[in-house]
């Protein structure tokens, strides 16, 4: 228990959120990322009800495929059935006594069998098979010892969504406005895939620090000052950030996103000496390919411009000197365990695709020279908390101005969206 | 075959197991000082580090996603970047232990010698407690009559980085 718990009174989170549009002030109780009541409601009205990122469709391509994962906390597997093709997720346990019955990380299969009594069943989810059933009185009821599928799921574009709470709003309603920027992502690739190999990885702070920091551009030089040498170091050039379009933006629905001019080079396609020189020629034809298909703005927001996008409440997708795909969940108030995978397009070019990866592992991956420094300050924040004096952490950054984004904006939209959940708002 | 190539591979062939421990030892030594000019000085100008994700061992960095790719000049900027104040994860540095154990020396092919570690290296900073465990691959080769590291791999044992956190050190 923390000093800041105190401040917790019958219904948790309630005024935790405090905006004032007159002082242009929005303020954060600190007992948001310290409470262990606030977590416990943010389970059940936040991870409970929205949808949540489960996987993408490209690591689940052949029927059979499937992928364990956990999701809100929660074991489950996604499989692509043998019968209708569709992308099924299970809740990852048996029907009959409640053992895991997806035990392996990923593989392909015909069948799934529980092995404690040997249920097995189907890739649609069906109960096939278990031994000595005439010890059921007029035989066992298949239908209702299935597998329990999880209670919605949803693909937007090669991204697949479930959410446990069957009265949710559709897919596509939810995700809003945010689906013109997976659009973004998406469009300007040809067959996304998730290339092998993922991250999984945990620090010691409060989720909701690290939605913040995923859309925080004012952190990027103090806190990543040695990335932006060695970029430096290695002949990019950031001056170069002629994208345009500095902005963070509220997308509703606790959504937002940041966007702004590259400072290094893009695999889609803005070119970098660290591209090497015969990939500027193809990086050139991408560009016009995506400025026949989509205009020439379109296609400059692709090439040119970044993207830190959150989807609420835990998914983000960073397009900037590659494409990652992070999910996160609490295990505790001060403890989060993330995932993250890596999207790219089938068909690049094998230097591109080098640098790709190179640029990932630099900067994105947790053996990078930038994401240890955020593990660091989300950290330092969770450590500062527990002095106490301070109660309220100040989120005003640009309240009045037209958003940057290296303004605040974008970490607002979340919070509201968050307070009002917790408040017991519609979803 | 050359005159120095030969001498290259007869001296391979007389190295010990100690003699390798030595260097193994040595680098364990200067990675928990901090004295990481000295580290990278055990190293071949064309030399790698690379550490695979924890859930792909055998992964390569050209076409899957891994922790670390280093080569020779991005060790020499990891090491820049590690003795500077502002690699905030790791400033103040961590307490490190790394322990080297089970080491086996592979058959000399070419010029070079194959040799398979265990290794648990143990980073402590701001009352925390973080453990890395795994095996090293590393390719040895000589040098003007020393032995040099021409790579290291690093394969975690571990399944997933959550109980480590990060890779800020050296493993």
């Amino acid at each position: 228990m923390s000093l800041l718990d105190d401040h917790v009174t019958t219904l948790p989170g309630v005024g935790v959120v405090d905006e004032d549009l007159e002082r242009k002030r929005f303020r954060v109780h600190r007992s948001a990322m310290t409470s262990a009541e606030i977590l416990r409601r943010e389970v059940t009205e936040v991870f409970d009800r929205c949808w949540l990122y489960v996987g993408h469709a490209s690591e689940v391509a052949e029927p059979g495929d499937y992928v364990r994962r956990s999701v809100g906390g929660r074991p489950i597997f996604m499989v692509r059935g043998h019968r209708t093709g569709e992308i099924k997720v299970f809740h990852n346990t048996c029907p009959h006594r409640g053992a895991v019955v997806c035990r392996t990380d990923a593989g392909n299969t015909k069948v799934f069998q529980c092995f404690y009594h040997a249920w097995s069943f189907n890739t649609e989810g069906a109960l096939t098979g278990m031994p000595g059933r005439e010890a059921y009185d007029g035989g066992p009821d298949f239908e209702e010892l299935s597998l329990r599928p999880v209670a919605r799921v949803e693909e937007y574009r090669g991204f697949v969504f479930a959410c446990f709470d069957p009265g949710a709003v559709g897919l596509g309603t939810y995700l809003g406005a945010a689906r013109d920027y997976l659009d973004l992502v998406v469009d300007s690739m040809t067959e996304p895939e998730v290339i092998s190999g993922s991250n999984q990885y945990s620090f010691r702070a409060n989720w909701k620090l690290l939605v913040e920091n995923s859309v925080d551009g004012y952190h990027g030089p103090s806190t990543h000052d040695t990335y932006i040498k060695y970029l430096v170091s290695q002949g990019s050039d950031l001056r170069s950030a002629g994208g345009g379009g500095n902005a963070g933006l509220d997308l509703g629905n606790g959504h937002s996103v940041i966007e702004y001019g590259a400072p290094w080079g893009r695999p889609i396609a803005k070119w970098d000496p660290l591209f090497g020189p015969d990939a500027a020629a193809e990086m050139e034809r991408v560009h016009a390919r995506l400025a026949e298909r989509f205009g020439e703005e379109r296609a400059h927001k692709m090439a040119h411009t970044n993207r830190n996008l959150v989807i609420f409440p835990n998914l983000v997708i960073n397009d900037i000197m590659a494409v990652t795909v992070r999910t996160f969940m609490p295990a505790a108030v001060d403890l989060v365990e993330v995932n993250a995978w890596q999207l790219a397009p089938r068909d690049e070019l094998p230097e591109v695709r080098a640098q790709r990866l190179d640029s990932f592992l630099t900067f994105l991956g947790p053996g990078g020279f930038a994401t240890p420094d955020d593990l660091e300050a989300l950290e330092s924040c969770q450590q500062g908390f527990r002095s106490g004096g301070v109660e309220w952490n100040d989120i005003s950054r640009g309240m009045g101005r037209r958003p940057r984004h290296d303004d605040e904006e974008q970490m607002r939209a979340f919070w509201r969206r968050w307070q009002a959940l917790l408040n017991g708002g519609s979803r | 075959m050359s005159a120095s190539l030969e001498s290259g591979l007869d001296t391979l062939r007389l190295i010990g197991r100690d003699q390798v421990e030595d260097l193994l030892y040595r680098e364990a030594e200067l990675l928990d000082r901090w004295d990481l000019d000295e580290w990278l000085a055990l190293y071949t100008d064309d030399a790698s580090y690379v550490v695979p994700s924890n859930d792909l061992p055998s992964g390569r960095a050209e076409r899957d996603l891994v922790l670390i790719d280093d080569n020779h000049a991005r060790m020499a900027a990891r090491v820049e970047r590690l003795k500077s104040r502002k690699a905030h994860r790791e400033y103040p540095h961590s307490r490190t232990s790394h322990q080297v154990t089970n080491v086996r020396l592979g058959p000399v092919s070419g010029e070079v010698l194959p040799v398979r570690a265990e290794f648990a290296v143990w980073r402590f900073r701001n009352e925390r407690e973080d453990h890395y465990v795994g095996h090293y691959e590393y390719v040895l080769v000589p040098h003007g009559g020393e032995l040099r590291i021409r790579s290291k791999r690093c394969v975690l044992a571990m399944t997933t980085l959550r109980t480590a956190g990060d890779v800020a050190i050296i493993l």
